[in-house]
């Protein structure tokens, strides 16, 4: 039997995958895999669509990009895989930081206003636009740093540029003045702490608790030719994340990702977010944030049909999407819990048995319901106190006002009744 | 005649982009720049004002190369190499050879084709280069194994030169191996015995 090829970017949140394979949870169901270091994801995207890959770690964007027809190259893909939540962070420069904490920074909800005071200042003054940097069009960094920004007042396409730069040279981008920002995965938040050229403005955590990151996907011809394939994949990956998100295993993974083949990056560095002491700037001390990074608790891993189409609304927000289409069947083209239920109830592990659930409600841990026993769920609040309901997406973008997409609502309703 | 292309290279192998150049220019292309992936690719790229970039999947830079949309809006909107469906073949032999490409100005799909076949080619040619010289260092080495070999047999059994090669040849034969890893078994086993 081939190996099966499945592709990842070095990236902290890579871990269930290289705990999957380090840890023997692959071979102990059966799988006999490689994994190829990607250096970036119009690669991984390209490489599954030709079959150089059989799925990769991918920005929970892409499979529902390639759903809605909006990237280059369409070839359908599938997720039954949630690879973790949160994990992500918005760092602006040294001296940005300073403005903005003189225009009255604090927590990450203020921030955004006091970013808006500094941009303010910069029209009056004829200074040029700031730059923030994120990773890829369709990427969730894109995305949660849009909603901070226009929750701070910011419109993300007017007031400030946004460009791309891929994470690798994120940190360089800032010491040479190019960007004055950024939202990325770690390590890079923390390599720019440590290296005292920036500050953490605002965490993914408190801009959308528990909010989804990244999947892991296949080429649907691919997973629809071997479901058993499929399942063990998925079985496998479910144990792993179980081990990779216990606290006392923390540690190890720090340990496992920092080696050549992986992050290749110090330990010291990764074992930061991993165990989640999390370091905002250079001169202050470490917060306690145990939910920076989640790889299974919360049911982090159940790829939630309404986390799908919180992103497709996002799309029609930013105007990536301009046709109105019916969210919900694009949504359920690319993900699905039906197979991931498949799996957890073959290792035991309990599911949700709803594949919708409204966002930005619960303050506090609370439990759902599931197949095999409740769960325990974490927060969802948004930072600007929102509320989403999957199936009501027409209301919800609506209900941005002025930030309301260019899309006629109309017909986008009438596709979604 | 149609004006030339207008191609600006990212790949952070030198050599491979001056192969690259050197066969865009012997197609008719004129060739902006070489650069290697770096920070501010986005502001390069609007002072080179390319019709089609071409970059090595080795580098990172393909992310930020596909969001020129927004950068490039005053010109007319780019599109991917890729953006072509039905185009799967080159789509593939492309993926395969490590390259892509990014159209940035209103190029006709046939003549976009044209320039990514060149560097596909070249792309191919520097990776037939690559493997050729790896052979050779592979052969110096086993040449120099064989020898080794050859010279311990003389020595512990006290044979000819022409005797210890047909005792390896042998040995070879018998095992159905290749007479280097042979040579480095008895290489191997008169350190352990030393």
């Amino acid at each position: 039997m081939t190996p099966l090829r499945l592709g990842f970017i070095p990236l902290s949140d890579c871990a269930v995958l290289a705990v999957a394979l380090e840890k023997g949870f692959f071979r102990r169901h059966g799988l006999d895999v490689v994994l190829s270091r990607e250096v970036s994801w119009a690669n991984i995207r390209d490489k599954t669509a030709v079959g150089a890959l059989d799925g990769a770690q991918m920005l929970a964007g892409m499979p529902l990009a390639a759903a809605a027809g909006i990237d280059p190259v369409a070839s359908p893909l599938l997720t039954a895989f949630s690879l973790d939540l949160n994990g992500n962070a918005i760092t602006v420069s040294n001296e940005l930081w300073q403005r903005m904490q003189a225009a009255g920074a604090v927590t990450a909800s203020s921030n955004g206003a006091a970013l808006r005071r500094v941009i303010d200042d910069n029209r009056r003054s004829g200074r040029p636009l700031l730059r923030f940097a994120m990773v890829y069009p369709f990427s969730t960094h894109n995305y949660e740093l849009r909603y901070w920004l226009a929750a701070g007042g910011i419109d993300p396409d007017a007031d400030v540029q946004l460009t791309v730069v891929p994470p690798p040279r994120m940190v360089e981008a800032l010491e040479r003045g190019l960007i004055d920002g950024f939202c990325v995965g770690e390590p890079w938040n923390s390599l720019a702490v440590l290296r005292e050229l920036g500050r953490v403005a605002a965490t993914k955590y408190e801009i959308w608790n528990n909010s989804p990151e990244k999947v892991l996907a296949l080429s649907r011809g691919f997973a629809e030719r071997d479901e058993e394939l499929h399942q063990a994949l998925l079985r496998a990956l479910i144990e792993a994340a179980v081990w990779t998100d216990a606290a006392e295993n923390r540690a190890e993974v720090a340990r496992i990702l920092a080696v050549p083949r992986y992050l290749n990056a110090p330990e010291e560095l990764l074992a930061g977010s991993l165990t989640g002491r999390v370091v905002f700037g250079s001169s202050a001390a470490a917060v306690d944030m145990p939910d920076f990074h989640v790889f299974q608790r919360y049911a982090a891993n159940y790829p939630w049909i309404s986390h799908a189409v919180w992103l497709l609304a996002q799309m029609v927000r930013w105007g990536q999407l301009a046709s109105p289409v019916d969210l919900l069947a694009t949504a359920k083209a690319a993900y699905r819990p039906d197979l991931y239920r498949e799996a957890a109830r073959a290792v035991g592990i309990a599911a949700p048995e709803v594949d919708l659930k409204p966002e930005g409600i619960h303050r506090a841990p609370w439990h759902l319901g599931g197949a095999g026993g409740a769960i325990e769920m974490g927060s969802d609040m948004f930072c600007d106190g929102r509320v989403f309901d999957a199936t009501d997406v027409v209301g919800y973008l609506a209900g941005f006002g002025a930030g309301a997409p260019q899309m006629d609502l109309d017909a986008l309703a009438a596709l979604n009744s | 005649m149609a004006s030339p292309i207008r191609v600006l290279i990212v790949d952070d192998s030198a050599e491979r982009a001056a192969l690259i150049e050197a066969g865009l220019v012997a197609s008719g292309c004129e060739v902006l720049a070489r650069l290697a992936g770096r920070a501010d690719l986005h502001d390069k790229l609007n002072s080179f004002e390319p019709d089609v970039i071409i970059v090595s999947m080795e580098c990172p830079d393909r992310d930020a190369l596909e969001d020129m949309s927004r950068i490039t809006s005053q010109r007319p909107r780019p599109t991917v190499m890729f953006v072509d469906r039905s185009d799967n073949e080159s789509i593939r032999a492309a993926v395969q050879a490590g390259v892509s490409a990014y159209v940035v100005g209103g190029l006709s799909p046939e003549r976009v084709r044209s320039v990514l076949e060149v560097a596909i080619a070249r792309f191919n040619e520097f990776q037939a280069l690559r493997q050729e010289l790896e052979t050779a260092k592979e052969s110096l080495e086993e040449r120099k194994v064989i020898e080794r070999a050859k010279g311990l047999l003389m020595k512990s059994r006290g044979l000819s030169e022409d005797a210890a090669f047909h005792q390896l040849r042998r040995m070879a034969m018998d095992r159905k191996m290749r007479l280097a890893a042979v040579a480095r078994e008895v290489v191997a086993a008169a350190e352990l015995l030393l």
